[in-house]
């Protein structure tokens, strides 16, 4: 008798314990359930549907939607959007790591006001700030002139539609987002760490390469893929800053749903992006573990 | 007699803004010693040990330390080429790496042939008992392992100063006490001068060779356990070492007279104690005498059996706290019993008020 109220008591207790935890994290699961979840199982069922006439889809199966994937065409525009994404994730890396640790190594209360710094941009909209890069590197612009005023160069630069200015624009959308997780590892690394190294023989330079370096790892890698995600995706900056003439794998998808009106393809695309990030986070978990093996610092 | 010193720090001083964490410190450490810095928190042994391993920038002062080729300025080299090696209290072993990597870590630094390296990582784990950890990482020790391991990682530098900054505390009880007897074989076995900074007086005690015992960044006095114990030359020390009862008054032929209750046993041993003085007697000096040989009088208010001996209070009428009485066993004192307490002139220690 005891033992079965107990463990019906019990069993109420963790029916409770289970209803709170929904009620928290229930609104989030149902709008990323409606709105991400959804609409990546309907992208996943259009792969494999024959395309509509004018758009949508029909219900018969096939696998041409990916064999066109295929075409060399399109593999070109994929290398290319690969080429460009990782070129920004590069120097985003390459710009945002020291800088984060340049913020990591200011007093504390300057700190704060840097990282609103970095995310100032945020606050103006996105389409409006890359305007203003065609404007600051078409051949009339401030840099062109400048250059041409001190004589460095005798015409103006062709900076405006082409590969940089595409990588230039992503890397200024961008370079916050690797930043801030960069910032948030270094910070989350223990001093005395760097300090154990100093005090085994170890330089500066060896500490970082030894200590900080692998111990951000992680945090740099999300900040990579942070840039490189979207990146690969945009298709507002290779069509503003690169004149149409750069296609990345964003506009191909865009183009296939609104102009080409070949939904299936673009579901193929869209699909393929998506896989690829999944990888890029796998590698990213995976060496996370390998670092921090059984689980947080003591 | 006593050996040149292996350490020698002359009036170093640190300030933090207006806050002086080490205030014109002057110390000698002699080679093999088991040297402790014992002070309660913040009083400035921590920084003390940081200036020594190269993280805090001494304001002024100097700290020499003797190398084959005479006296080595420390302070002017950088953290990585002192020839000290620090064990961090939180340990600091390398998340990323298993245990023998961090052993190897320092040789490595220091070029060694890798035969090398492999050898006296593998001897000096047998010394700390981890040879079967070697490929485990930190996070997959307890907190002795990881103690251990931080250990290793310092001797196996053969460092001619190893710091250990509270080396203990994070440790249980009964870890502990494993491991204060652990490195103090370890520190005979690999004869290294060993400076401990603690803030628990037992460790300390039990431990060390010589204390040096801080104060509000200051050295109150540098002796050995004993002589800390039985000749206290500050009321700090007296205080924070043991226990003991203090009173204040005015040195007499006849003792030392303490207003609003009378004259008590105690005699001058230096000149330096002026007219002013606190009388210091500890529990165990004490003893129970009757009306007519009791210097004090008062009644009991609280026995204390803590196995092999009590403690007793005795409310006295005119002294603020307590007086503390320690006596061997049981004591047949119960609460509220009036007693009269008396001790040799001899056991009191009197220093400047």
């Amino acid at each position: 008798m005891t033992t079965t109220s107990i463990g019906s008591g019990r069993g109420a207790a963790r029916r409770r314990a289970l209803i709170g935890r929904a009620a928290f994290a229930g609104p989030g699961l149902v709008y990323v359930t409606a709105f991400m979840t959804v609409p990546l199982l309907l992208i996943a069922t259009y792969t494999v549907l024959t395309r509509g006439r004018f758009g949508g889809v029909k219900w018969e199966f096939t696998l041409g939607n990916f064999a066109k994937a295929l075409d060399p065409t399109y593999l070109s525009i994929l290398g290319n959007s690969l080429l460009i994404a990782g070129i920004t994730t590069v120097l985003a890396l390459l710009l945002g790591y020291p800088t984060a640790y340049g913020i990591s190594r200011l007093p504390r209360q300057w700190q704060a006001v840097a990282i609103v710094m970095v995310v100032l941009p945020f606050w103006s909209n996105f389409l409006i700030r890359t305007y203003a890069w065609i404007v600051l590197l078409n051949s009339e612009g401030p840099i062109n002139s400048a250059l041409v005023s001190l004589g460095v160069i005798g015409a103006p630069l062709d900076l405006l539609y082409n590969r940089g200015a595409v990588i230039a624009g992503l890397l200024y959308a961008y370079l916050p987002l690797v930043i801030l997780p960069v910032y948030a590892a270094i910070e989350r690394v223990d001093p005395q760490l760097q300090e154990a190294a100093r005090n085994l023989g170890a330089s500066k330079a060896r500490t970082f390469w030894d200590v900080t370096l692998p111990l951000t790892l992680p945090g740099t890698m999300i900040g990579a893929i942070f840039v490189f995600v979207p990146s690969m995706g945009n298709f507002v900056v290779p069509e503003l800053l690169g004149g149409g003439k750069t296609v990345m794998v964003g506009n191909l998808i865009r183009d296939q749903f609104l102009e080409a009106r070949n939904w299936p393809f673009g579901a193929v695309l869209a699909l393929s992006v998506v896989a690829f990030l999944v990888l890029l986070f796998a590698l990213q978990a995976m060496v996370a573990r390998r670092i921090n093996s059984a689980g947080p610092r003591a | 007699m006593t050996p040149s010193p292996l350490l020698r720090i002359s009036h170093l001083s640190k300030r933090f803004g207006q806050t002086v964490a080490v205030d014109d410190v002057s110390l000698e450490i002699r080679p093999n010693e088991f040297f402790s810095l014992l002070g309660p928190s913040g009083c400035g042994k921590t920084t003390l040990l940081r200036a020594l391993a190269g993280f805090e920038d001494p304001d002024s002062g100097t700290v020499t330390i003797a190398g084959e080729s005479g006296e080595l300025d420390l302070l002017r080299l950088p953290p990585e080429r002192r020839p000290i090696n620090l064990m961090f209290q939180s340990y600091a072993l390398f998340p990323h790496m298993s245990v023998e990597r961090n052993v190897a870590y320092g040789l490595q630094r220091e070029r060694l042939d890798r035969a090398v390296i492999r050898q006296r990582v593998d001897e000096v784990l047998q010394t700390v008992g981890l040879t079967d950890k070697a490929t485990a990482r930190p996070a997959q020790l307890s907190g002795g392992q990881r103690q251990r391991v931080a250990l290793a990682r310092a001797i196996v530098k053969r460092p001619r100063l190893l710091l250990l900054d509270e080396p203990l505390s994070a440790l249980d009880r009964k870890v502990r006490a494993e491991m204060q007897l652990e490195l103090k074989r370890l520190q005979h076995e690999v004869g290294i001068t060993f400076v401990v900074v603690t803030h628990d007086q037992e460790e300390a005690m039990s431990m060390a060779d010589r204390i040096a015992v801080m104060s509000d960044g200051r050295v109150e006095q540098v002796d050995s356990p004993v002589d800390l114990y039985t000749r206290p030359r500050t009321v700090f020390v007296a205080d924070f070492i043991g226990t003991s009862n203090a009173f204040v008054g005015t040195l007499t032929s006849g003792g030392v007279m303490v207003p609003g209750i009378g004259m008590l046993p105690g005699q001058s041993v230096s000149a330096d104690a002026g007219p002013e003085v606190t009388l210091i007697v500890r529990p165990e000096d004490i003893r129970f005498a009757p009306t007519g040989q009791a210097v004090l009088a008062g009644h009991v208010i609280d026995v204390q059996y803590f196995g092999g001996a009590s403690t007793v209070a005795v409310r006295v009428e005119g002294v603020d706290r307590p007086v503390l009485v320690s006596c061997q066993g049981t004591t047949t004192l119960a609460r509220g019993d009036a007693t009269g307490l008396a001790w040799d002139p001899a056991a009191a220690v009197l220093l400047e008020a």
